[in-house]
């Protein structure tokens, strides 16, 4: 805010001109955001159904009462821990890596990273769509190329057996998210200064000292903002589970956010889909507050 | 010693960095690889990693058994429109946000952070309801509309990153040469924010040309489909026929890699520009 322009005209044109920038913005997203949400959570404690819209009534915590009766809501809601911390997990470690051996300078850098960061330009939706063909039960590539190196002697059904279609669309999201950790570390690591390394070298400090002493602690802020900004946007991520299993089988990868969804788009009941959400937003809060407080700094969401 | 576990570090590295190159670029290989076989190769095993012929049919076909051709322009109709739009409007909303001290200055801020956080989907039954009271189901103006409303937040988090890294003596002195506070803003800042401004078109774009689930719940009609809408049509409830599929998939993915193709370098340091200032 060091920038400010100085009022130098009259407070009334400048208070004006303020206004007339922010208000297409505050007016669209108030419209087509703001309402539309606080609209959803109302509709969690209301009878709203599709199928009879002339009967919409406040039922209090009716709705909330079913999903938590119905055990693919209770499904969905373990699953999607699995689904947000495996993924994390292994996104951060292989997008830490990356970003550490990618850090120095090389022939074809810039080349190499074009052809890994790609799937940043790609939609989860059609990323779903392609690891599903990948991991076809019966003529899928994956299945191919285990049994030819001699892992598995049958071909495994990875999307239509409830014992691995979880861990499927998992490994299709990992994919999908290194390259977001590389992106973001590898640019918080180019900014650490030459000179802190160098003197903990004189210091003899080896390889492990320098990433436990200055690379990580050097980094913390940006490991905090992403991996926070990262677990809420994976928890309200449906896209690649849709395209690839819509939930199934027998909603065995249903996460929050897909079961919610189904809810609103082949179920019609706007009213249950709503707890759904209202029920997200509080686990998202807790998490946020929990989060920042045992990471004990704001600086990661400073701003 | 040293100089052999040097060299172990190494080869380390280079097996890391090829096994993990073949992994992230195999995905896009073998979609390509599937739409360019003939369909009878497509379902035979053994499984062909090169097509023994290589055929454009799975594209021709597509265009014979769908309107592709119509959900080509309409993407591109709206995602260019949205995109534009959202730029226009968030451009604006971020100047003022970057350089004015006002009262609600934070709590707009605050406001549009947490339109990040909030799983949007909770919005979509209300935005159904919406869009059919204005009588915009099934009308491309209907994902226009929400389309730049779910980016206005972003774009302006984006863009006001990049004013901030500006001076503002820059329009003080065009102020002082008589410039209003628009035109300093058009001519002569907007002009050293291009990288900036690109950056978040491009971002802008790619979201609204990959965009499902607001796209599938209001549009259901050939004429006004999308490339997702119609891809997610090739979707049966018990089978997809890979052929069509795969051309499908293809066709969609090429515009959005040859924008990452030459603009990667802008993209990755706009979004993580921006990401440090926010």
């Amino acid at each position: 805010m060091k920038n400010t322009v100085k009022a130098r005209k009259p407070v009334s044109s400048q208070s004006k001109f303020i206004f007339f920038c922010l208000l297409p913005a505050i007016l669209m997203v108030g419209m087509f955001t703001f309402y539309p949400f606080f609209r959803g959570i109302g509709m969690a404690f209301q009878n709203y159904t599709l199928f009879d819209l002339t009967d919409i009534h406040f039922i209090g915590l009716d709705n909330f009462k079913t999903i938590f009766e119905q055990p693919q809501f209770l499904q969905a809601l373990s699953n999607s821990f699995y689904w947000v911390f495996v993924s994390l997990i292994f996104q951060f470690v292989i997008g830490f890596i990356l970003a550490l051996l990618l850090k120095k300078p090389f022939k074809g850098r810039g080349v190499y990273q074009g052809f890994i960061f790609y799937s940043w330009a790609m939609s989860g939706f059609l990323i779903g769509i392609i690891w599903r063909w990948m991991l076809n039960g019966q003529i899928g590539v994956i299945n191919d190329l285990l049994l030819k190196v001699g892992l598995i002697e049958e071909r495994i059904g990875f999307l239509s057996d409830p014992k691995w279609s979880l861990a499927s669309v998992i490994v299709a999201n990992v994919w999908y998210g290194i390259a977001f950790f590389a992106i973001m570390l590898l640019a918080a690591l180019q900014s650490i200064p030459d000179d802190l390394y160098e003197s903990a070298g004189i210091d003899g400090a080896n390889w492990f000292h320098k990433l436990f002493y200055v690379t990580i602690p050097y980094i913390m802020p940006t490991i905090i903002a992403s991996t926070l900004l990262r677990v809420i946007w994976i928890f309200n991520f449906p896209d690649i589970i849709y395209a690839m299993t819509n939930g199934g089988p027998a909603g065995s990868t249903h996460i929050l956010a897909t079961y919610m969804m189904d809810k609103i788009m082949f179920g019609g009941d706007y009213g249950q889909a709503g707890a759904a959400g209202v029920i997200m937003i509080i686990l998202l809060a807790m998490y946020t507050i929990f989060y920042l407080t045992a990471t004990k700094s704001g600086k990661g969401a400073d701003f | 010693m040293k100089h052999r576990l040097q060299s172990l570090g190494i080869s380390l590295k280079v097996l890391f960095l090829s096994l993990f190159l073949i992994v992230m670029v195999f995905p896009l290989y073998w979609i390509t690889i599937t739409s360019l076989k003939p369909s009878d190769e497509i379902f035979s095993i053994p499984l062909q990693y090169w097509p023994a012929h290589i055929t454009f049919d799975n594209f021709i076909n597509i265009f014979n058994i769908s309107n592709f051709h119509i959900y080509i322009m309409n993407s591109l109709i709206v995602s260019l429109t949205a995109s534009l739009v959202v730029l226009m409007i968030a451009v604006l909303s971020a100047y003022v946000l970057a350089r004015y001290h006002f009262k609600g200055n934070k709590q707009i801020m605050y406001a549009f952070f947490l339109t990040q956080m909030i799983p949007a989907f909770i919005g979509f039954a209300p935005l159904y309801i919406m869009m059919s009271h204005f009588g915009l189901l099934n009308k491309l103006y209907s994902l226009m509309i929400v389309y730049t409303a779910g980016l206005i937040p972003f774009c302006t988090i984006m863009l006001r990153g990049f004013f901030q890294r500006i001076p503002s003596s820059l329009e003080e002195a065009a102020m002082i040469d008589g410039c209003s506070r628009l035109s300093a803003l058009l001519r002569v800042i907007l002009p050293v924010m291009l990288p900036g401004i690109a950056a978040t078109f491009i971002f802008a774009f790619v979201q609204n040309w990959n965009e499902l689930f607001l796209s599938i719940m209001f549009i259901d009609q050939e004429s006004s489909k999308t490339i997702p809408v119609a891809i997610n049509g090739f979707i049966t409830k018990f089978n997809i026929d890979w052929g069509p599929m795969s051309a499908g998939a293809v066709l969609s993915v090429i515009p959005t890699i040859i924008i990452f193709a030459f603009c990667q370098k802008m993209i990755v340091g706009g979004l993580t520009q921006g990401a440090e200032k926010g």
